[in-house]
């Protein structure tokens, strides 16, 4: 798979083997994502979405097989700093103010203040939080904080955009927003991401492809490919959007059916 | 908002005073009624009532204005105990600031190292269980025969005394922040020393505080002891040996140098309570919700 922005070959995780709470979490899973492409994650709860990010994000090592990104093991990615990265929990520290927490990324790669300052304005109105820089996370609703969140791994631009459930804390309104922001951002940045969500319409509209995980232990069930396109607010009515939308359903019913 | 939270601080130290001095001559009156029983019964109180015992508070209050005698001038006794207490101030200080060093240092040591943890930690906390009494003597010799000042063996008695509640719950601190953002800061493929300054650190400051807080008048209690096992000169430790032994004739005035020692304990604590409000409550917009 060369060329691949992402190779997974053979993968299986099994958390504390040998013990009595092992559990088998993925088995042989083979994915490989093209630079670029927008892939959403979805199954059941439980199933290893968030163990299969962490993989690709080096933040936990394959039982077996392996993880390729950009024709490099994925620690070596990690260590060249190729990663954004969103978690299920925001994650900000709380004794930065929500501009310095968007910085944090930017302090670590040497930036200067003025940049870090300039782009941290710039992220805060992407996210549409605009007037609290100064703010403390603890003074931001929850879903304001994850908007945070998403601002600091969106700041440094990164090549592998790997996002948790970036958006499950989010009100309808504003999920929708961020999905449409999150669009514009990938293609306008060309980056590559990896999107779990429980969101049968939010990986329709967002993904070039869905990959449906089936659970314990977690396999690839089936990968449903969608292209809508460039997608608006309107594309959310469009029947090319629903059918794509009940093919993700049918094969999630089929997963929970033990199909 | 910041007059309003002085005022009620001044206020509640007021009524606690008075609470105090009330429970004391309430004791006290009572003792002298009952003739040292509890009311109605012929059960001893723990302490007789006497004046000799259990001074006056306002004996104990007018002390402090009485003349005494400073080599050759005569000086009320607040002011011969504040100045005694500056000094012993600047040996709880070098004491405190060393014990902050050392802890944080050790603390350091052993969050980057397990093995570390393992081989410190009992004997951080054996440590503790010598008695000062018999740590301070050697802490004196060993200085000596090295030809250091006596400031700095007192020091580290009370040095001797802070580093402990420093390194455990910096310890605690450093370990404190979540799998999450240790994660963070791992996807960011933060070198160990840049996770330390900027997410364990920062982290470990709320831990820290309240432990510093007994860490500053732990340094009081360590220099006065110091000073009274080294015998200096100067020191609120030394006022206090004095009167201690003339406490027959007026035990006034030990109460009163005791009391000076328990102002300048509390002192230290209100600095380090101001340095919390100001590098934890502030930097994290923490605001006080109302009756709290
Ligand atoms: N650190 C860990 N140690 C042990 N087991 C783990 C660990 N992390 C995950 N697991 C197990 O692996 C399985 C998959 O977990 P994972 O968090 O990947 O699920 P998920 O699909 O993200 O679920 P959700 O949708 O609820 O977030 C679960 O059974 C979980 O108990
Ligand atoms: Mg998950």
């Amino acid at each position: 798979m060369s060329g691949a922005a992402i190779a997974i070959e053979g993968v299986d995780k099994v958390f504390n083997a040998g013990s009595a709470d092992e559990v088998a979490a993925l088995r042989g899973i083979d994915l490989a994502i093209r630079p670029g492409e927008f892939v959403s994650l979805i199954g059941p709860s439980g199933c290893g979405k968030s163990t299969l990010l962490r993989l690709i994000g080096d933040l936990l090592t394959p039982s077996r097989g392996t993880v390729t990104v950009f024709g490099k093991p994925a620690h070596q990615a990690r260590l060249d700093q190729d990663y954004g990265m969103v978690f299920q929990h925001a994650g900000l520290f709380d004794w930065r103010r929500v501009a310095a927490n968007i910085e944090l990324p930017l302090e670590l790669r040497g930036w200067s203040k003025a940049d870090r300052a300039e782009r941290s304005a710039q992220m805060l109105d992407l996210v549409q939080l605009p007037d609290f820089g100064r703010h403390y996370p603890r003074q931001l609703s929850g879903g304001m904080q994850q908007r945070v969140s998403i601002a600091r791994a969106l700041s440094f631009e990164p090549k592998l955009l790997l996002m948790d459930e970036p958006f499950g804390a989010l009100d309808e309104m504003t999920r929708e927003h961020m999905q449409l922001e999150l669009l514009r951002i990938w293609r306008e940045t060309g980056t590559t991401v990896v999107f779990v969500t429980h969101s049968i319409s939010e990986s329709a509209f967002l993904s070039n492809r869905v990959v449906v995980l089936s659970p314990r232990p977690g396999r690839i069930h089936s990968v449903v490919d969608v292209d809508l396109g460039d997608r608006d607010d309107d594309t959310r009515e469009d029947p090319a959007f629903f059918a794509k939308a009940t093919e993700v359903r049918e094969a999630l019913r089929a997963v929970e059916a033990g199909g | 908002m910041i007059p309003g939270r002085a005022l009620r601080t001044v206020a509640t130290t007021l009524v606690a005073l008075a609470l105090l001095v009330g429970l004391w001559e309430g004791y006290k009156w009572m003792g002298g009624v009952t003739d040292d029983t509890w009311p109605g019964t012929s059960i001893e109180l723990p302490t007789s009532t006497d004046d000799l015992t259990m001074p006056h508070a306002a004996d104990i209050a007018g002390e402090l204005f009485e003349e005494v005698r400073d080599g050759r001038n005569r000086l009320p006794l607040s002011v011969f105990l504040l100045k005694k207490a500056w000094f012993t101030l600047q040996e709880a200080a070098i004491g405190f600031t060393l014990g902050l060093a050392i802890g944080l240092g050790l603390a350091v040591l052993m969050l980057r190292w397990r093995v570390a943890e393992r081989g410190l930690l009992p004997w951080i906390n054996v440590s503790q269980t010598i008695p000062l009494i018999a740590l301070a003597p050697i802490i004196v010799t060993w200085g000596r025969t090295r030809d250091l000042p006596d400031l700095v063996s007192i020091s580290l008695i009370a040095t001797y005394l802070t580093f402990f509640p420093v390194a455990v719950s910096a310890l605690r601190g450093l370990q404190s922040p979540d799998a999450a953002h240790v994660e963070l800061m791992r996807s960011y493929a933060a070198p160990w020393r840049t996770t330390l300054f900027k997410l364990r650190l920062p982290a470990a400051r709320a831990y820290l505080f309240p432990a510093l807080k007994i860490a500053a008048t732990l340094s009081v209690v360590g220099a006065i002891v110091g000073e009274i096992s080294i015998g200096t000169k100067t020191g609120l430790g030394r006022a206090i040996l004095e009167y201690a032994q003339r406490y027959a004739v007026s035990p006034e005035r030990l109460y009163a140098s005791v009391v000076g020692a328990a102002v300048l304990g509390l002192a230290v604590f209100g600095l380090v309570a101001l340095a919390e409000r100001l590098v934890v409550t502030r930097t994290q917009g923490l605001t006080r919700e109302v009756g709290s």
